[in-house]
């Protein structure tokens, strides 16, 4: 079987004009990182970075490269709508726009809420400006891959000064119905200074067949901006998921996310932000919650390359039967970085004998008046806590339920956007039914 | 109510119960003294079913029923409550969460509905105000970042909720200045009745001046070694635990 590397090689090397209209840098970028994919192909594990992370069922597997265009229906979209939220939604069906499903509700003057593709046409000189800015295709041939041959994906930009009440929901869905389906949209988001905004990133799939997303978000947070982004999971265990999210903030900027892994086969996600000035605050939380053999990776690194920043970072997971898990967490602290602050906890819950996660909390300090601190729990459900629960009548399921959704809470609590809340509760006590 | 024949038992193979015989009628408040290491607090965890102590002989009957053959969470459904001697943090679940559980999970037990949130609050609201506790208290998770006397406040609260047919009270006065006694104790007078009995297991007399008993048994080295009214208590103040420990 040809491995995926050469499948995409074969089939891309014919047609060089993938992106019609796309500005001349852009072209340019995709050229390159065809070329970093073609040189270095996939990583493997014998790279630290990707040592716990095993692409062999993604890189061995036959996805069906480009599909026809697809929609899809009404009734199997309402499945994965959040309930009375009022949001601007992007529909990206297998990595593509889907205008029928999208819907904005958001128009002012020179804000963009849409595709990639479209935003090529009316915004080509930002585009070109940000694509591939921050996220580097050198990095790794998951990121070179996207950026040489993602068709599309959600374009948002925000134009100074405005605040979203209505948050923006980037709902991909990777029907897998016909075929096997790799689904490649490239995500740009700009806030630009004093902007707000709620940025709602979801991933679901259908079908019996696999599917592999393989996504970058890249987020420009100008100054003085508060961008909150969720990211979400919910893919069935066919899937499979490799996301980076990469972050840049200017000076005074609030970057805070929540990234929440529920489903999926195997995932590996990437989020780092880069502290471009002072006065910023980078705020990362992360749940993972897993069962069967799934298999959670998550690397982040707060890069703090200014003075006078704090970021704070706290994941939780929560590991069932024979699942895996990985927390990287890199607090990277550079020479000028004098001041900061920088927090990072990883706490884990084991519920069975079988499930395992590697932790590795990290911190790179080269400034000499920082505070910074780190570090990482992994535990079993407290024996005192559900005895003194039983005393009081509660069974051990019960019980049980109850500790691990206090757990899993902390990180789901302070969510700003309540319909998001509760569905995300309900989403929760689904999981812990299931247990 | 209860009937405790014989009861022996051992945590980590070593015996620490050699033989209690008990037996508590509805209405009644039966004190248990004993010096440090007597084994009034393992009578306690025995009673409420926690997990390490080994039942090596004798029986525990319960209004009827073998309560050995129970699990925990079926003994407190049953009717039996134990006041810990050391209440647990659980962080991020309120009083409200869990005492909304506990009762819902005690009624799905005794085949009764859901209590309904309106009654559910009307019954938090009443109780709350019978033990004196702040009802700002009940939205705290449950005894995270309480002070001694709160903890030991929040227990009768959820004793006072659960209404159940034998309370357990283990040292329930220890680590209490004489303001929380004096609350707790008046928590615990107001809700015994003719119905309910209870077991106050305390290591100081002065606990008693409060809850006054009907009987006070004294535990030494695993077996009661002495029982009399609540006179019993004033003698023992007097002449500390030796001349019990002594008279064997």
């Amino acid at each position: 079987m040809a491995e995926l590397k050469d499948k995409i090689i074969e089939k891309y090397t014919s047609t060089e004009n993938l992106n019609n209209g796309e500005p001349v840098e852009i072209k340019h970028i995709r050229d390159k990182a065809k070329e970093y994919f073609r040189t270095f192909g996939f990583p493997n594990r014998k790279m630290e970075d990707w040592k716990f992370f095993d692409s062999k069922p993604i890189i061995t597997n036959d996805f069906k490269l480009v599909t026809e265009k697809q929609e899809i229906e009404k009734s199997v979209l309402n499945n994965f709508l959040i309930q009375d939220l009022k949001a601007n939604l992007i529909v990206l069906i297998n990595g593509e726009y889907s205008k029928e499903n999208s819907q904005i509700i958001t128009e002012r003057k020179n804000l963009f809420i849409g595709s990639l593709k479209e935003g090529m046409k009316t915004k080509p000189y930002i585009l070109g400006k940000y694509f591939a800015k921050y996220a580097d295709y050198n990095a790794d041939g998951f990121t070179a891959l996207n950026t040489a041959f993602a068709p599309d994906g959600a374009f948002i930009y925000i134009p100074k000064g405005n605040l979203l009440k209505d948050p923006v929901i980037i709902l991909n869905i990777l029907d897998s119905r016909k075929s096997k389906v790799l689904g490649q949209p490239r995500n740009i988001i700009i806030a630009e200074a004093n902007s707000d905004v709620h940025i709602i990133e979801e991933y679901y799939s259908i079908g019996e067949n696999d599917v592999f997303s393989n996504v970058v978000t890249e987020i420009h947070t100008d100054e003085n901006a508060n961008v909150q982004y969720y990211k979400i999971q919910n893919e069935e265990a066919n899937a499979f998921h490799v996301g980076t999210t990469q972050v840049f903030q200017e000076r005074n900027s609030i970057f805070t996310s929540i990234t929440l892994s529920w489903g999926g086969s195997v995932t590996r996600n990437n989020l780092n932000s880069y502290m471009n000035s002072e006065g910023i605050e980078c705020n990362f939380k992360g749940l993972y919650f897993l069962t069967g053999k799934q298999h959670v990776d998550n690397h982040t690194l707060a890069d703090h390359a200014n003075p006078n920043c704090n970021s704070n970072e706290l994941y939780k997971g929560i590991l069932a039967d024979e699942s895996n898990g990985v927390f990287n967490g890199k607090i990277m602290v550079r020479q000028d970085a004098q001041k900061t602050n920088a927090y990072q906890m990883n706490k884990n819950i084991l519920l069975s004998d079988t499930a395992s996660i590697n932790s590795k909390p990290q911190l790179e300090i080269f400034a000499d008046d920082v505070k910074c601190s780190h570090g990482a729990t992994t535990g079993q459900i407290d024996k005192e806590q559900l005895f003194y629960l039983k005393a009081r009548g509660i069974g051990e399921k019960e019980g049980k339920k109850l500790l691990i959704f206090a757990f899993a809470n902390e990180i789901i609590e302070d969510i700003e956007v309540p319909e998001l809340k509760e569905y995300l509760v309900n989403r929760l006590n689904e999981k812990l039914e299931k247990l | 109510m209860l009937q405790i024949k014989n009861l022996k038992a051992t945590i980590d193979g070593k015996e620490i119960l050699k033989g209690i015989n008990l037996e508590v009628k509805a209405g009644e408040v039966h004190a248990i003294m004993g010096p440090n290491g007597s084994g009034k607090s393992t009578l306690a965890s025995v009673l409420s079913g926690k997990p390490g102590y080994e039942v090596t002989g004798g029986e525990v009957i319960f209004e009827g029923k073998n309560l050995l053959d129970f699990s925990p969470e079926d003994r407190a459904r049953e009717g039996i409550f134990l006041a810990f001697q050391y209440p647990v943090e659980i962080p991020g679940v309120s009083t409200t969460n869990f005492m909304k559980t506990s009762l819902n999970e005690i009624r799905k037990y005794r085949g009764l509905e859901p209590i309904s949130s309106v009654e559910f609050l009307k019954l938090m609201k009443a109780k709350a105000k019978l033990v004196e506790l702040d009802m700002a208290m009940t939205s705290r998770a449950v005894n995270v970042g309480f002070s001694g006397g709160e903890k030991k406040r929040n227990e009768i609260f959820q004793l006072a909720m659960m209404e159940p047919k034998l309370s357990v009270l283990d040292e329930t006065d220890s680590g209490l200045d004489i303001d929380a006694l004096r609350i707790v104790s008046e928590g615990v007078n107001k809700v015994r009745n003719s119905k309910n009995a209870f077991v106050v297991i305390t290591h100081y007399q002065r606990l008693l001046n409060y809850i006054v008993p009907d009987y006070v048994h004294v535990l030494s080295d695993g077996q009661i070694v002495t029982s009399g009214g609540k006179e019993l208590a004033y003698k023992l103040e007097e002449m500390g635990y030796d001349w019990v420990t002594n008279n064997d």
